[in-house]
């Protein structure tokens, strides 16, 4: 059976499981609307953060919370796959003659455009709190959202299928996702953080990703953040996509 | 002709650091049209038997071919001709019945019109009918064992795997799971189960292989297993009034007979007579004592059980090993679960 026919099937099933409830989906915005509505207001009234001009700290801010959206939504969908995975429902598809890839792609795929939907909400929410973003620019930011999408939820299932364990994975998820998010500038820009926290920063793919939206979201096209984020967030998709093929092939095995 | 057909199978996993042997060395070959049971204590092998078959775990070593395709140069020509259900279903929850069946019928390549036909055909087949609308989540336990069934059976499979089908059933659900697959039998379908219940291969099969620590340690039909092994008995009663001596005299002559292998003196009243063939035997012995003059007070034919066949072949009981296999040191629940 072909890979598209497979990934179509298996998609259309996720899709209607999605969209039977969607009040899960708008569940999922009550986080980052609280940030939007109850922390953002506090960076407006900053003064004297360098990194924030003036009249721009919605738009500085929100790609930032985008960036929190796909962490801690397309991050830990792989609890799904744990559930399905206990169930035996995988292992009846594995059974059928479908191309195995499917059962990552698939879900990956809805994974991607259930953050898009997110992300053009919050974004609909915040133009009236003072987001402005040129078309072009929000498109461009919109790609490398999905890159990140695509590397999060790919890496959330390569756990899933390594641990099979829901407490495992929420361990394992909980510990990386903090630290990952609090050293990329998401909340408060990083040049405001003392020289080591910088310094481990560096090595934060996020804070690229973060940057390189950042960038984008405030119209410098040419700034090297974007280059570099775009890079991350390829990347980190790529290998990301490579790990969860492996894992799903190394589980059925 | 052979639709299953195991050579030299082995297959071990890592556990704690050390490897398990789950499957050393078995063979097997199973006919179009069999019902062949894999009967044995949990950990004995059935499991990771019947996962292998279905593609889900390769074979460390050996050759299997199923309809003439070698399992590992065609897995998915493996994948068309096997349906398979495992220990735990694999329905899903979220869908209705006939969305889940239809699901399966399209990752099995069946498209539109074809595809709806086909599943209203199997709702059919398993009196799933009513049933179609409901969510899978709402349905009873048997309701949703003939539903694996019908997921199974979706894309008319000459074979179907069952890994212990009527585990966790009540006895009505049971029944009726029993009569599907008797149904699915009488059209022709070849199956092969699991099962650690006696009465279940006993009932279903045509054929049983009793399996234990990765080896086949016997195959045939149940009736004949059991009749190698342990042979069947007569409880021969005498009248009440019979006396010690006429006791002794039913015990000599019945011990001349050539279709008697051994005459044992149960209690006072009772002798226990080992036989061949228990349903000739029974008239030959009542007409024997009633030439001598003895009144015999009942008769009665006792045929042995699986369980008595797994007893001779391996020295311990089934119902034991299941209970030894069941003990927090036993490995092989754990090994194949662990991937």
């Amino acid at each position: 059976m072909s890979l598209f026919s497979s990934v179509w099937y298996l998609w259309l099933r996720q899709a209607r499981q999605t969209w039977r409830h969607p009040i899960w989906v708008i569940f999922g915005l009550f986080q980052p609307l609280c940030y939007l509505l109850l922390f953002a207001p506090l960076l407006q009234n900053l003064s004297g953060i360098p990194a924030i001009a003036a009249g721009e700290a919605m738009t500085f801010y929100v790609p930032g919370l985008l960036v929190m959206m796909a962490l801690f939504g397309a991050g830990y969908v792989g609890f799904g796959l744990v559930v399905e995975l206990q169930g035996g429902f995988i292992e009846r598809l594995l059974v059928t003659p479908m191309t195995r890839a499917a059962l990552l792609l698939s879900r990956v795929l809805l994974d991607i455009m259930t953050l898009l939907i997110q992300v053009l909400l919050i974004c609909l929410i915040a133009l009236p709190l003072g987001l402005r973003v040129s078309p072009g620019s929000f498109l461009l930011a919109l790609l490398l959202l999905v890159l990140l999408g695509l590397g999060l939820a790919a890496c959330s299932y390569a756990l899933a299928f390594l641990l099979r364990s829901a407490e495992a994975l929420s361990s394992l998820l909980n510990m990386v996702s903090v630290p990952l998010l609090l050293l990329s500038g998401v909340l408060l820009p990083l040049t405001l953080a003392p020289p080591p926290l910088r310094a481990i920063a560096h090595f934060n793919p996020f804070a690229y990703v973060v940057d390189g939206a950042r960038a984008l979201f405030l119209g410098r096209l040419g700034d090297v953040a974007v280059w570099q984020g775009y890079l991350c967030a390829g990347v980190f998709a790529l290998l990301a996509l490579f790990w969860g093929l492996r894992s799903l092939k190394r589980a059925v095995a | 002709m052979s639709l299953i057909s195991v050579s030299n199978l082995w297959k071990s996993y890592r556990w704690r650091g050390r490897s398990v042997e789950a499957l050393r060395g078995l063979s097997l070959s199973v006919s179009e049209g069999e019902c062949f049971g894999l009967l044995g204590p949990n950990g004995a092998g059935k499991t990771t038997l019947l996962r292998i078959l279905a593609t889900l775990l390769p074979p460390d070593r050996g050759n299997v071919a199923i309809a003439g395709a070698d399992l590992r140069r065609h897995p998915e020509r493996v994948r068309r001709t096997v349906g398979y259900v495992g220990q735990q279903g694999g329905t899903d929850i979220q869908a209705t019945v006939f969305q889940d069946l239809l699901l399966q019928a399209h990752l099995y390549g069946l498209r539109g019109q074809a595809a709806w036909r086909r599943v209203s055909e199997v709702l059919e087949q398993l009196e799933l009918n009513d049933l179609a609308g409901r969510p899978v989540s709402s349905l009873s336990g048997g309701q949703r064992r003939r539903l694996d069934l019908a997921l199974g059976l979706v894309h008319r499979p000459p074979l179907l795997l069952l890994d212990e089908p009527s585990l966790g059933l009540d006895p009505v659900s049971r029944r009726q799971l029993w009569d599907c697959l008797s149904g699915l039998r009488a059209q022709g379908a070849t199956i092969v189960l699991t099962t650690h219940y006696l009465d279940e291969a006993d009932q279903l099969c045509t054929r049983v292989a009793i399996i234990d620590k990765g080896s086949i340690i016997a195959d045939g039909s149940p009736a004949r297993l059991k009749q190698e092994s342990a042979g069947e008995t007569l409880i021969l009663t005498l009248a009440p009034s019979a006396s010690a001596s006429v006791r002794q005299q039913a015990s000599d002559l019945l011990g001349t007979c050539p279709f008697v292998r051994a005459v044992h003196q149960e209690d006072s009243e009772q002798l226990r007579l080992s036989v061949e063939h228990g349903e000739s035997a029974l008239p030959a012995v009542l007409r024997l004592l009633e030439e001598a003059g003895l009144t015999v007070s009942s008769l009665v034919l006792e045929r042995p059980s699986l369980d008595d066949v797994f007893y001779r072949y391996t020295g311990r009981s089934l119902k034991k090993a299941q209970a030894e296999a069941a003990s927090p040191g036993a490995w092989s629940a754990f090994a194949w679960k662990g991937r």
